[in-house]
């Protein structure tokens, strides 16, 4: 489904900020992998996702979504084939537009926006529908601005917007960091069901070494830019953040300021 | 006459240009609030209406088809600016500053056109045209009386207006000026919904420009100068009167209109109160100073008295 081959990308080149952030990376998710994503600071997690989104572009290297290839396609054709959800919960909605309008733009991922309305009243019953199995008392809010709901609110909003329209491939850049445990914990569980549900496939990224593990049926750590731990099916389930933990140090030469970099 | 009797029959064109700036501050509103760009374009394509609506109904051409002219011409100077910031990576601001650097050259062009040289100002006599609407008629009690034709453009234009930003391609610019990050990732091109948020403002700020030059009789090289300025006056003080009270969004850009009236009656007040019309561009620069600065203290003086609370917390 998605097809990293051989990426490299490199920030402020040239300059004393020189930094390589994707080197030589190489990964291949299969229809319905949901992959989770760990490493250290500057290990390029959110560049990888950025480069997949379209939100930067590539050095070299190809990416191919579903057997197109997307590496010249700018953000917004690309996001035909993506639902992303950002780390920041400002980033992934309209603070300004309600509810349902928030809801009716995700709807229209990948078409043709036109004259005719912007949101109709069967899209209205659907989304009362939608929200209300997240529990969280939007279905009553409909036409309220997004911006006055909470972090944990606007990144539910965010994660059925992003799966609103089934997806080819679903971006999760640790979309629960910013919120608190038990919030965390609520969107993550929300997450779970709807990738389950629609069988997405999903590339999420996490600090949480324990999330990484116990969701989704592979794990990959990066390291420098590139893949260098890719566990999957049944070794996955036996993982335990100790082992994970070694092989980090395996393969960073180990500093314990690496490890702590990882758990942070 | 005493002051309040001229004040009283200085109002009809108070209401009249506060209408005619009225539209021009919807097209503020357009880039200012919904697209979150200062659009500085407007000061020439202000001109550039006024410009292309008089020497094409000079030229024969029947009035409606000369307006359509100028909101095209308006669109065009619009799409420009929008280009320069999207497709050249030019800062919006820098962008507007060129286009209406440009338009001046060219609305000088425009006003004299067929005579070889550029041309500062270009009059058009009510008498020998069938004008939209004339300064003359403007306490006439009939018809002829601009306020009429004003009022009836202003509902139209806000009624379009409505049905389009509830459409998905004004959603689609609403949700660019909103979260641009987010626009694209729900796969709208933000650029060609700048693009098309710019040429919509401007084409409604050239439209303004043509009724103005109508209304006044000429086309001015200075028509715009300052228009920026005067358009955000309009939108702000619409929205101090009248934010609590309008949340709909026709309603909102009714707002618009009326903080455009309200502004030009109180230019009348204090013209009549012997402030020199020199003076009048100082004035409106410190009132819209003075309200852009204000949600900036109200926050900082808020985030004080939190800190201080906290402080008195921690110490408790």
């Amino acid at each position: 489904m998605l097809e990293i081959k051989n990426v490299y990308k490199t920030f402020n080149a040239g300059t004393v900020n020189e930094k390589r952030a994707l080197n030589g990376l190489s990964l291949s998710l299969a229809d319905g992998d949901f992959v989770t994503v760990i490493g250290g600071n500057g290990a390029g997690k959110s560049t990888m996702l950025n480069v997949v989104s379209g939100a930067y572009s590539v050095d070299a290297g190809s990416i191919a979504i579903g057997g197109v290839d997307v590496t010249r396609l700018p953000e917004y054709k690309r996001a035909a084939y993506i639902g992303r959800v950002f780390q920041d919960p400002m980033m992934g909605t309209a603070a300004t537009m309600q509810i349902e309008e928030n809801l009716a733009l995700a709807a229209r991922r990948g078409q043709k926006r036109g004259l005719s309305a912007g949101i109709t009243r069967a899209e209205r019953a659907q989304y009362k529908e939608l929200l209300a199995v997240l529990g969280l008392g939007l279905e009553d809010r409909m036409t309220s601005k997004v911006g006055l709901l909470s972090g944990g609110q606007r990144q539910a909003l965010t994660l059925l917007m992003a799966t609103l329209k089934k997806p080819k491939l679903l971006l999760l850049d640790e979309h629960t960091a910013a919120l608190d445990p038990k919030t965390a914990a609520k969107v993550l569980d929300a997450t779970e069901q709807i990738v389950q549900r629609d069988k997405l496939t999903t590339l999420m990224i996490t600090h949480n070494m324990r999330d990484a593990i116990a969701h989704g049926n592979r794990l990959v750590m990066l390291y420098d830019g590139r893949v260098v731990v890719d566990v999957a099916g049944e070794e996955k389930k036996k993982l335990t953040v100790e082992q994970l933990l070694e092989k980090f140090s395996e393969v960073s030469g180990s500093s314990e300021a690496d490890d702590k970099l990882l758990l942070s | 006459m005493d002051f309040f009797g001229s004040l009283l029959s200085s109002m009809p064109g108070a209401v009249a240009q506060g209408l005619i700036w009225g539209i021009m501050a919807i097209g503020v509103y357009i880039t200012y609030r919904i697209l979150d760009v200062a659009d500085l374009t407007v000061d020439g394509s202000l001109g550039t209406g006024g410009a292309v609506c008089v020497i094409l109904i000079l030229n024969g051409v029947p009035v409606a088809a000369a307006m359509a002219a100028a909101v095209l011409a308006g669109m065009l100077a619009g799409a420009v600016t929008g280009l320069l910031h999207t497709a050249c990576g030019i800062p919006a601001i820098l962008s507007g500053i060129l286009t209406q650097l440009a338009l001046y050259s060219i609305n000088l062009r425009v006003m004299g056109a067929g005579t070889g040289a550029g041309k500062a100002n270009l009059p058009v006599s009510v008498d020998k045209y069938r004008l939209l609407l004339s300064a003359r008629y403007v306490r006439a009690a009939d018809a002829t009386n601009p306020n009429l034709v004003l009022i009836v453009a202003v509902a139209l234009i806000i009624g379009v207006l409505y049905w389009y930003f509830g459409t998905e391609s004004g959603c689609s610019l609403r949700a660019t000026g909103a979260n641009e990050a987010m626009a694209r990732a729900q796969g709208i091109n933000t650029n060609v919904a700048k693009v098309l948020g710019l040429a919509l403002s401007n084409g409604l700020v050239a439209f303004a420009g043509a009724l103005l030059a109508q209304y006044q009789g000429f086309s001015d090289i200075n028509m715009g100068r300052g228009a920026i300025v005067i358009g955000l006056a309009a939108v702000i003080i619409g929205e101090v009167l009248l934010s609590r009270v309008f949340r709909n969004f026709a309603l909102k850009l009714a707002a618009c209109v009326i903080g455009a009236i309200v502004y030009y009656m109180v230019i009348q007040v204090v013209l009549l109160a012997g402030l020199s019309t020199d003076d009048l561009k100082l004035l409106t620069a410190l009132v819209v100073a003075l309200f852009l600065s204000v949600p900036y203290w109200k926050g900082r003086l808020s985030a004080k008295k939190g800190a201080q609370k906290k402080g008195g917390a921690s110490r408790a």
